[in-house]
This record gives structure tokens, sequence and C-alpha cells, in this order.
């Protein structure tokens, strides 16, 4: 067997991450995701159904205020399973979000004490939230029944779009935690900015109230794919610009994410 | 590079930047500072000060070598570990490293209080990276290696400190690597698992893996380690085998100290044991010694105190003398240049290395060297204690000073 030889040298060039070192660490992001979900719901009473009453919850308190006072429009759809569509996602994106740009800081015993490509970090935080959007989609399929939606192949691309999603909270967040690193001002940003970010985003009611505007709407790349998420769960039309739109700032955003973390990454031992 | 060599390290520095003004640590200051000096075009440098930890420093360790790293707090040794370990990045220099490097620089990496023991191993193997197959192979090793097979599905928050370390020293010491980097982890556990992770350390070094060990306990460094490697501020200062090192390193501290040291109130010249009319580093207890403190003072003060303190190797404080203490009359000295003697009597303390460490303050107001311990590493040994068990350990730090007076009563 060749020798593995390690050679460690300053740098300070702009690079992508080293996918062969990332595969070899792959047992390592598993742990992690594992230990993340093992360890949230331990000694607790509810475990796992917690990953269900933060969305159903939301979706209860929502529809009393917004779909039966304030009678928002919902595209013609009951509002409960409206609103859920949009929840269920969103979710999963503001808690892959928040946690991964405390994921540093989280880990800083570790970092200090250990090597392993730092990104993995990050990348298991937002992985596991995937599971708890797995597990709220039974609420899913229950107000499917109830509401009469059939149920359709469409579903299939669900997954689809929490792919995307993924890569959208894992590229934001690779940056949110690089600075969070230094400034932990981050902190307390992140939480105010992901509950405005949801009134800018139609989670809660649909793109269409926003006419005009919506073009503003579409700047924002949580847009087309929650819009999308919503559309495969009702059986609507797929609203293919945006969802384009969002792909490509997704895109942008995972690559220059990825780009920063890994440019700021070797300093994280000597600040945090 | 040659085959034969594990680690070749090439003019590596690290430099950290320290003091001035704090900024850059709050997005206000930073904004501030970008503003006043985009892309740092006509920054001003001269309010951050650099602090090298390493400086420029060369070696190369040879495949099954097993090197202490020894110097005072401060002196880079961990700098240089975390640096091969690569969890800080070098400012300069290039290190190459042939074969699988595995790095324990504390004890339990990543353990979850919420996991079980068994979870544990997993997750701690993962990051110290075992293959999860690897962790599997070794379980059972692993587990009775920590003797907590009982408790193995209990969340280790439940476990007592004890099976904790050892737990978590069990999955270490199962690394199947090439390089080991070893940072003081030792230090922790009763006496008896010390003696078994030495044990453990001993035997992974005889098995032909190249290990750096980092630590302050002469003892274990000189058991297990072939060569030594003395730094002392981010340099170099000696290479070779351990014991000329650690002998090198015990009476450094003596040589080494940069006297005068002065102070607003005092100045000390000099801070020495003697015995039989010379300056020693090595004790023999068989006789008195005397710990003289050579100093001066500039004006008249009231509440001074100066004396010393004796500790064990392991820092436990064991005796204090003061000037002070039998005669408080010592408190007011006048300007003037004095010599101060105590004399240790002989057969007090056990064999063993002791530190003796000056003191020298205004009572209520301070030390005169609160940064500086001015102190010094002794080495006691005996030609008449327990002479017929020369090695064997003692395990305690003070004698009495008088032999056993045997009087026989009758013949049966």
């Amino acid at each position: 067997m060749a020798e593995t030889i390690t050679v460690i040298q300053p740098s300070n060039k702009w690079k992508f991450f080293d996918l062969k070192e990332l595969w070899s660490y792959r047992e390592l992001l598993f742990a992690f995701v594992k230990r993340d979900v093992t360890a949230k719901y331990r000694q607790t009473i509810v475990g796992g159904g917690w990953a269900i009453i933060q969305p159903l919850f939301t979706m209860v308190i929502f529809s009393f205020f917004f779909g039966k006072l304030a009678k928002m429009p919902s595209d013609g759809v009951p509002y409960p399973i409206f609103s859920y569509a949009g929840l269920l996602l969103w979710t999963y994106f503001s808690n892959a979000l928040s946690g991964a740009s405390n994921s540093m800081i989280a880990a800083s015993s570790l970092i200090t004490k250990v090597y392993f490509p730092r990104i993995i970090v990050p990348l298991a935080t937002t992985l596991q939230f995937i599971i708890d959007y797995f597990v709220a989609t039974i609420i899913l399929f229950v107000l499917m029944i109830i509401y009469h939606v059939p149920i359709t192949i469409g579903l299939l691309g669900l997954p689809v779009i929490v792919f995307f999603t993924w890569l959208l909270a894992a590229g934001v967040g690779f940056i949110l935690t690089s600075i969070n690193v230094r400034y932990r001002d981050v902190q307390y940003i992140v939480p105010f900015f992901i509950s405005l970010l949801m009134y800018v985003t139609p989670v809660i009611y649909p793109a269409s109230v926003a006419e005009r505007f919506r073009f503003i709407l579409a700047l924002n790349p949580m847009t087309g794919l929650i819009e999308t998420h919503r559309a495969l769960i009702l059986s609507q039309p797929i609203p293919w610009s945006e969802l384009g739109i969002s792909i490509v700032y997704t895109l942008i955003i995972f690559v220059i994410g990825s780009l920063y973390f890994k440019k700021v990454e070797r300093g994280f031992a000597d600040v945090i | 590079m040659q085959n034969d060599i594990a680690i070749s390290v090439e003019h590596l520095s690290k430099r950290y930047m320290i003091g001035g003004k704090q900024h850059q640590w709050s997005i206000r200051d930073t904004v501030e500072e970008f503003l006043r000096h985009p892309f740092g075009i006509g920054a001003e440098k001269h309010d951050k000060e650099e602090f090298w930890a390493l400086n420029d420093i060369s070696f190369e360790i040879k495949k099954g070598d097993v090197v202490g790293i020894i110097g005072r707090n401060g002196s880079g040794k961990s700098t240089l570990l975390k640096i091969l370990a690569r969890i800080v990045e070098p400012t300069i220099g290039k290190i190459t490293m042939r074969g699988r490097v595995a790095s324990l620089l504390e004890v339990g990496t990543g353990f979850n209080a919420e996991l079980t023991g068994r979870e544990n191993i997993y997750l701690n193997g993962a990051i110290l990276g075992m293959s999860q197959k690897e962790i599997a192979g070794k379980f059972d090793e692993i587990v009775a290696f920590s003797g907590v097979e009982q408790f193995i599905d209990t969340p280790v928050k439940r476990y007592s400190s004890g099976m904790y370390v050892r737990l978590a020293f069990a999955v270490a010491a199962h690394l199947d690597s090439d390089i080991l980097l070893v940072d003081e982890v030792l230090a922790v556990g009763d006496q008896e698992f010390q003696k078994k992770c030495l044990g453990k350390m001993d035997s992974l070094a005889k098995s032909g893996k190249t290990v750096l060990f980092v630590s302050h306990d002469m003892r274990s460094i000189r058991n297990i380690c072939k060569n030594g490697m003395l730094l002392n501020e981010g340099n170099i200062i000696r290479f070779g085998s351990i014991e000329k090192i650690i002998n090198y390193y015990e009476g450094l501290d003596v040589e080494e100290l940069k006297f005068p040291a002065v102070s607003d109130g005092i100045t000390i010249r000099g801070f020495n044991v003697i015995q039989n009319n010379s300056k020693v580093t090595n004790i023999n207890c068989d006789s008195d010694c005397y710990v003289v403190v050579v100093f001066q003072i500039h004006q008249s003060l009231s509440d001074f105190r100066l004396g010393i303190s004796i500790l064990t190797e392991y820092g436990e404080f064991l005796i204090r003398s003061l000037m002070e203490d039998w005669d408080n009359s010592s408190s007011q000295i006048k300007p003037g240049s004095y010599s101060a003697k105590v004399c240790v009597p002989a057969r007090i303390l056990a064999p063993g290395t002791y530190t003796i460490s000056l003191h020298s303050s205004l009572y209520g107001k301070g030390e005169f060297f609160p940064n500086n311990h001015i102190s010094s590493s002794f080495q006691i040994t005996s030609n008449v204690f327990n002479s017929l068990h020369k090695t064997e350990k003692i395990g305690c730090h003070i004698l009495l000073p008088n032999p056993w007076e045997l009087s026989k009563l009758s013949d049966s």
C-alpha cells in the first residue's frame, strides 16, 4: 500500500474543497449526523415528536389568525394545508440555517483539538434537520387526507426541492458560521434575520398577493423553492421561471459559500 | 525526502497577532477600519503586535523514533504539535509527514454526554480518524481496556469522571496510525490508570510507531522517549538523547534566569542553592544545604516579605519559609544590598524532583514579580536513605531526619 504523505504549508489561494478528502471523511459526517439526531431528543418525553410540533403548531396558529380571522387568500386551497405546505419546507430551511450559523462555535472544542475538514460541521448540522423534515411530512399526509388533496406522483419531486433548500441553507450557513467564528454578532442577527425573511417569502401567503411586487419576491432564493414545494403537494402548475431563478441563486450562493469557508477555515482554530 | 524520515519540518514559523487595540473583534470596528482604509490601503499596522510562537524551526524525525518535546509554558510546544496535527496553519514553512497521522491532544475529544458509552466509542473513533469497521473490529478490546463493560449502554453523563477518562483513553489507545502526536493527555485519572496509560504509550512506542510526546512530566518522558527536543521561546535549543536534554533542561532554570531581576522595590541579584560551598542543582539530602538570595533594596520598605516555597514536581505546595515567619522585625527593611540565607536541613526531603520558588512581596500590595516566577528545579538524592531499594518509588515527600532507636528488651 502506498504511504500517505501529508504536506502542510500555509496557503492563501482561493480553492474549492478537496472532494477526495471529503469523501474519505464521509463516515465522520454520518457520525456527526447520527450524534445530533440521537442526542437531540434523548431524555425528552415527546422525542422525535418535536420535529412535528414546530411546523404543526405554527400552522394551527397561522390558520386561525391569518386563515380564519384575516381571511388571507390561499389560491383557493384550504388554508391549513396551504400554509403547512410552505411551513414544512420553511421550518427545515430556518432550522438548518440557524443551526449551521452556530455550528462552528458549538464545535469549538473539537476544532481546537483535532483535524478534519471543517466543512463537515455545518454540513452535518444542515443534514440532520432533513430527518426532522421527513418526520414532519407525516402531518402533511394527514392533512392531505383530511382535505382530500390527491396524493400524486408530484410528491416525488419534494426531495429534489429539499436538496436545493439544503444547498441554499448550507451555502448561506458556510458564510454566516465563518463570520460567527470571528464576530459573535452573527448569532444575534441570524434568528432575527430568519424571522424577517419568512415574511418576505411566500410561506404563509401566496406569491399572487404581492402581484406588482412579485419581482421583489423573486429576488429571494427561497421564493421559487417554497412555491414549487407547495405546487408539487397541491398538484398545481410548477412555477418554472421562479424555480429556475432560485436554483441559479442557490448554486451561486453554495459555490461562493464553499469558497469563502475554505478560504477562512484555516484561521478558525486561532480565533475561535 | 528520504524514506526513513517520518516527519520533516523546514523553516517553520507561527505568528500570532496580539494586543494593541483589540479591534477586529466587532463588526463595527472592522467596518470603521475598512471605511478608513479600504482594502488595507494606508492602514497603519502599529496597533497590532506580533508574537512569534515558533521561530524558524527545522528538524527531521526518523521513523520509529519516540521524541519528547519539553520546554516551559509558552515555549511553543503545543503550537508545534497543533501545527503538525493540522489544527492551526503555519505562517511560514513546510512540513512533510510520511504515514498515517493521528493526534491526541485531549482525551475524549467530542464525547457527547447524552450518548452512551457504546455510541461515544463510535463517535470518538470517527473523530480520531478510525473507520466504523475498524472500530467495530476493536470494540471488545476497547471496552475491556476501559473496564466499563457494565455501563457501556449508559449515557456517559452518568459516568464517574474516572470511568469517563478511562473510556476515552481506551478509544485513543487503539488508534492505528504510523505517526502519533500526543499532548499532556496522561495528566488525568488516578495513579493506577496513569500507569496503564504510560504502559500503553510505551508499548506503542516500542511497536515501531513514530511518536511525538509533549509533557511536563519528566519521569514519563524519560521512560517513554528515546530522544528529546527542548524548546524555548519558539526556538529549538537542544535536540538529542532524552537523558541529555532533560539534564540540560533541569539545570536550565538556574543558569538561564536573567539576573539581576529588577522591579520597582527590589533587585534580585542571585538565587542559588549552596551545598558544601558550591552552587548545586543536584542536592544530596544527607547534609544541609542553603538557599541564598542576594538582593538590593532601593528605598525603605515596611511589610516586606521574602522567602521560598518548595513544591513537588507536580506542583503541590510542600514547604513555606518566609524571613518574617520567625522574625517579624524583618518586615522593615532599609535600602542597601543584602544576602539572605536559609538552611534546608538534611534528611527532610525525600529523594525526588522538587521546585524551589522565590517569593518576594509587599504584604497587602502584592508580589514584586507577579508575572515571572523565579524558581528552579532540583533533584534530591541520598546515599543513605532506603539504600537497599534505591530505585523504589517512595511516594512521600517529607522524611523524619532521625533514625529509629531499637533497643532489645530481652532474648525471647
